[in-house]
């Protein structure tokens, strides 16, 4: 190649690079949507989330105190590192009042720390770790949806009463995993039983092989899977594989969404025991937004994105409400009135964040039981969220200790 | 693998002078126009990428493994200004300390294999250190080390100032980016020479190569630990993505294409990467596609990168770098010859 | 806790379960580190894009299956000739261009490569597993008294077993690969004899690219067809072929499957470690013998 040419792209190349620093525009107010778009945990929120988001953003009017309204998006990969510097970027640079899906505990973790030194808003509607409100609670941050302990209180109390006793966890090493073993295993041991063990299992693990096998020399009467998304499906699937259920254990999903279960199909997945706070296929309400979402995604909404459209609708009201963008006035709105539309029924925001409301206790019908493609679920409980969201060993978040 | 561009072993020409004036000029005002949290990133992985340049331009070792000593340094910072404490300048310190040591235990056993071998057997030590970054629980596993503060510098100097920190890692880089010119243009530096051009010849006249290599590999492990060290102050976050063999990749590809062997290829191949990246942050994957190609790219057509084709243009006729020893153009090189031989002193 | 358990009294049935689940582990070792043996020794080209080509081949076989109904056992066959073929395009069009350089140059080559095909994988099929049902023949499991052992994952090992051995008789001890061989050590002589050699090159190659791609369809159903399998594997077999020595056919065989076993050994006692300790063999290796275990010195 001529030397000419080559310096010619070499000259191109940094000219380019001059051109490198996005113009933001103040007169727009954005709204980010952090999710995995791309691996483990793009079926439960991931672009489904932007899509409610940005029905949401419609259903409001588009705009809010005069100024347009706008949605981005970015995949933050399940990596905490790339989930901080776009939330950093975003909060910086690109106009950004609130950030919400953040799917993955780790990310939501580092996110909520950009959060707090900024005054920003979040609102988590993916991620589960009960950490968000304990010993790591934000002033600005929500924990919308669900999260690790309602999932214990929930599956895990119903398991244990049922007669699970003994229980080995095969864990997620990291933020959630170990979140949802912990608040798990409280309530195991507060109803009576017992836990003979762990595994810790690196996040988007294809074989699970060594560690079922683990698990299954424990001789534990239940298998607590403390994943989620994939690692869930792909643990469940591989489980059968190696006869874990015709060698007498059973296997406790403790976080299973709607996607989750679509993809392992009623043969495989019946008769699992999950919490969800949200169904498709409820209520009337929960059915009427249900179908505008399927309309455009082909696909019913899962509980995580479901939130992702009520937590932007409420913020988008409350600034209204309060007239002002800024982060701490705005959670004094969202914190001053109850939440109850089709996603949460009969929430309020606490001090440490966290938005108590009902869950719900739901067991996968058999396939003979099913009529649709996402006939998928009979509900066994309704929890009330004083019930659900009770932690046996308190809050370490410095709002709400003693 | 050998480009150089300037003659390690004597003076640097005075354009080279003034060009480091110059862009030091322009980093000094760059805070007040571009995003400080983006030079910062581009800063260290610069002297990320120069430490690394050191070991391949100038020694002829590739490592494909030195995110090891970039994310362990970024890690023991991480940790020792979080949770012992430690004040931002002796928690880099002890980064570096420990990135340098780490440099020696692998040096030491990898400088024993040649070309391929040493690249392969620099990852996989890397990727050894990667299962035990995951695994420890220092290091937080997936989560990382989050909320690392970054102090106040010397007790005074507050770090939370976004242009305070720039003009700190500013600093760092400048005095990284010394030590690698003043290791360069010395004894040293001219013993590396010789070692790369022709090792039997060089150990025939009575030098200990394995230890100039050794040397030469430490030191190239003590500054990719600053520049993680430092990184971890300026995001206040270490996690598995620093000790990834992609990030092993990355430099490679910096240096690559700004220029192997050339003083400010790797500053160049960082600045343009990160951007890149930056640009590219919403198009997910293409980002993995497009760095592929410009490896592609670069070995087949590009192999001096950027600074290599720039420089004999912007510096003069004096300093042309001699193109990567393979692919010598034969008639350039007897205009070469010609040209020298018409008249220039040095 | 529950460690010391383990390191104290491993239970049996635990103790070869782990082991035979390691076994599996290793035939893909063993299968991945002897395609890049044979393409290192016989062309000394680093084939960086090895792991790649593996996913190719899984990927390849989800194509098949999902878009023309072609199922797991002719996908065995027609899968690894495609990425074969994608293979000899490569060497031919790139690798050949700069096999007068360095070889460090190969190593970035394919490198870059690797990158540009993972990337665009995971672009559009993201990077958490598609699903490839085990072929019903070999589905269930046996009841081994110890453990359940899927049909599958027998298949596998010895599968690759006959694979691994098949080629080791095709290098060593058969003319073709007296040939090919032969090439290698000094092809300017080679060609005099008459003996087309790039041709051979290129289609050596595409062989051990084959191979590669065959490992992958096996795993297809074992581990999930994902975009990110190659990477995640690539650099432990790269220490496969570093402990078995880096030109030595037979030195990857033994050292893949080798080092499945103690993989699976060290889940048992350490589990933590598994990970690891492949890499730590691969320090004490270097220390010793630098060359592999079976390795002519460079």
């Amino acid at each position: 190649m001529s030397r000419l040419a080559k310096l010619a792209i070499a000259a191109a190349v940094l000219g380019m690079a001059a051109g490198a620093q996005a113009q933001t525009t103040p007169d727009t107010i954005r709204v980010g949507v952090l999710a995995d778009m791309s691996s483990l945990y793009a079926d439960l929120g991931g672009p489904g989330s932007v899509e409610a988001a940005k029905m949401a953003v419609e259903d409001f009017g588009g705009s809010v105190l005069g100024k347009k309204v706008e949605v981005v998006s970015a995949d933050h990969q399940n990596k905490p590192d790339v989930g901080s510097s776009i939330a950093r970027q975003w909060f910086d640079q690109q106009n950004v009042q609130m950030i919400t899906d953040l799917t993955t505990s780790s990310v939501a973790l580092a996110v909520q720390e950009v959060a707090r030194e900024k005054n920003k808003i979040i609102m988590i509607t993916g991620a589960a770790s009960s950490d968000l409100t304990g010993k790591n609670c934000a002033p600005t941050a929500i924990h919308y949806e669900y999260d690790t302990t309602a999932l214990a209180n929930g599956t895990g109390a119903e398991v244990v009463k049922a007669g699970g006793k003994t229980w080995f966890f095969i864990t997620a090493d990291y933020a959630f995993g170990h979140a949802l073993q912990n608040d798990t295993a409280s309530v195991v041991e507060a109803n009576g039983g017992k836990v003979l063990g762990s595994v810790n299992v690196p996040l988007n693990s294809a074989d699970f092989s060594s560690y079922l096998l683990q698990a299954q020399a424990s001789k534990a009467q239940i298998i607590g899977l403390a994943n989620a998304g994939g690692d869930t499906i792909n643990s469940i699937k591989q489980a059968a594989e190696f006869g874990i259920v015709e060698g007498g254990q059973k296997l406790a999903a403790l976080l299973l969404f709607i996607s989750d279960v679509h993809s392992l199909g009623l043969k495989t997945a019946q008769g699992l025991n999950l919490t969800e706070s949200f169904y498709w296929d409820q209520d009337d309400q929960t059915r009427a937004w249900s179908k505008k979402f399927f309309d455009r995604t082909k696909k019913e909404p899962t509980m995580a994105q479901a939130g992702v459209y009520s937590a932007t609708m409420h913020w988008l009201e409350a600034v209204k409400a309060a007239n002002s963008i800024d982060g701490p006035t705005v959670i004094k709105q969202l914190k001053s009135k109850p939440i109850n539309d089709f996603d949460i029924r009969n929430g309020h925001i606490q001090d440490d964040g966290s938005l108590v409301h009902d869950m719900f206790l739901y067991e996968v019908k058999k396939p003979s039981e099913s009529k649709g493609e996402w006939d998928l679920y009979k509900l066994v409980a309704t929890i009330p969220g004083a019930q659900a969201f009770k932690r046996p060993h308190g809050n370490e978040c410095p709002a709400v200790k003693g | 693998m050998s480009a150089v561009s300037l003659e390690p072993g004597k003076t640097a020409p005075v354009a080279v002078w003034m060009w480091t004036a110059g862009l030091i000029a322009l980093a000094a005002a760059a805070p007040f126009f571009l995003y400080p949290v983006f030079l910062m990133k581009a800063l260290c992985m610069a002297l990320f990428a120069c430490a690394f340049n050191l070991l391949l331009g100038y020694v002829g070792l590739l490592s494909f493994g030195h995110a090891a000593f970039f994310g362990t340094a970024s890690y023991i910072t991480a940790y020792t200004a979080k949770v012992w404490g430690l004040p931002p300048e002796l928690a880099i310190l002890v980064g570096v300390a420990v990135a340098a040591a780490l440099g020696f235990v692998f040096g030491y056993l990898a400088i024993r294999r040649q070309g391929i071998y040493f690249a392969m057997v620099t990852l996989a030590f890397a990727q050894m250190v990667f299962f035990f970054c995951l695994q420890a629980k220092f290091t937080g596993g997936e989560d990382g080390i989050q909320a690392v503060p970054r102090g106040y510098l010397f007790g005074i100097i507050d770090l939370n100032h976004p242009l305070v920190m720039y003009y700190f890692v500013l600093a760092v880089f400048l005095f990284g980016f010394g030590v690698i010119v003043r290791a360069i243009y010395s004894p040293f530096g001219q013993v590396l020479k010789a070692i790369r051009e022709n090792e039997p010849r060089a150990i025939s006249l009575g030098y200990r190569t394995e230890q100039y290599k050794l040397l030469a590999f430490i030191l190239s492990a003590a500054l990719a630990g600053l520049a993680g060290s430092t990184k971890a102050l300026v995001f206040q976050f270490a996690s598995l993505t620093d000790v990834d063999w992609t990030m092993s990749g990355e430099v490679v590809l910096m240096t690559l294409v700004g220029g192997i062997g050339t003083i400010l290829g790797p500053v160049v191949g960082a600045f343009l990467l990160t951007t890149m990246e930056n640009y590219l942050a919403q198009a997910g994957s293409w980002v993995t596609t497009i760095e592929g190609g410009i490896f592609v790219l670069c070995v087949l057509t590009f192999r001096e990168g950027i600074v290599g084709v720039i420089a004999p243009y912007v510096m003069g006729r004096r300093a042309r770098p001699e193109p990567p020893a393979e692919e010598v153009q034969v008639e350039e090189h007897e205009v070469e010859k010609l040209r020298q031989a018409a008249g220039e002193g040095d | 806790m529950f460690e010391w358990l383990h390191i104290a009294v491993p239970p049996a049935p635990l103790f070869f379960a782990q082991l035979l689940v390691g076994l599996i582990n290793g035939a893909f070792y063993a299968m991945l580190s002897l395609g890049l043996a044979v393409i290192f020794g016989l062309l000394n080209i680093i084939n960086f894009t090895h792991g790649a080509q593996y996913m190719l081949g899984a990927f390849c076989a989800w194509f098949l299956l999902n878009w023309a109904g072609i199922g797991y056992w002719p996908s065995l066959v027609i899968a690894p000739i495609i990425v074969g073929i994608t293979g000899i395009g490569i060497e031919r069009l790139l690798l050949r261009r700069i096999a007068r350089l360095d070889h460090l140059y190969g190593l970035l080559l394919t490198f870059g490569l690797a990158l540009i095909i993972e990337g665009i994988f995971r672009q559009q099929y993201g990077s958490s597993g598609l699903p490839y049902t085990i072929p019903p023949e070999l589905q269930g499991a046996r009841n081994l008294g110890f453990m359940f052992l899927p049909n599958y994952r027998a298949w596998v090992v010895v599968a690759s077993l006959g694979v691994c051995l098949a080629t080791w008789f095709v290098i060593e001890r058969t003319r073709l690969g007296a040939y090919l061989r032969a090439a290698t050590e000094n092809p300017i002589l080679v060609r005099a004899f008459g003996i087309d050699v790039p041709r051979m090159v290129t289609l050596t190659y595409g062989g051990g690219v084959a191979l590669a791609a065959l490992a992958g369809v096996m795993a297809a159903p074992i581990y999930q067809v994902s975009p990110l399998m190659g990477s995640n594997i690539i650099i432990v077999v790269f220490a496969v072929v570093v402990i078995g020595g880096m030109g030595s056919i037979f030195g990857a065989i033994l050292s893949g499957f080798g080092l499945g076993l103690i993989e699976g050994l060290t889940k048992v006692f350490y589990p933590e470690a598994s990970s690891t300790v492949i890499f730590v063999i691969m320090a004490l290796v270097l220390l010793v013998k630098p060359a592999g275990l079976f390795g002519r010195t460079a």
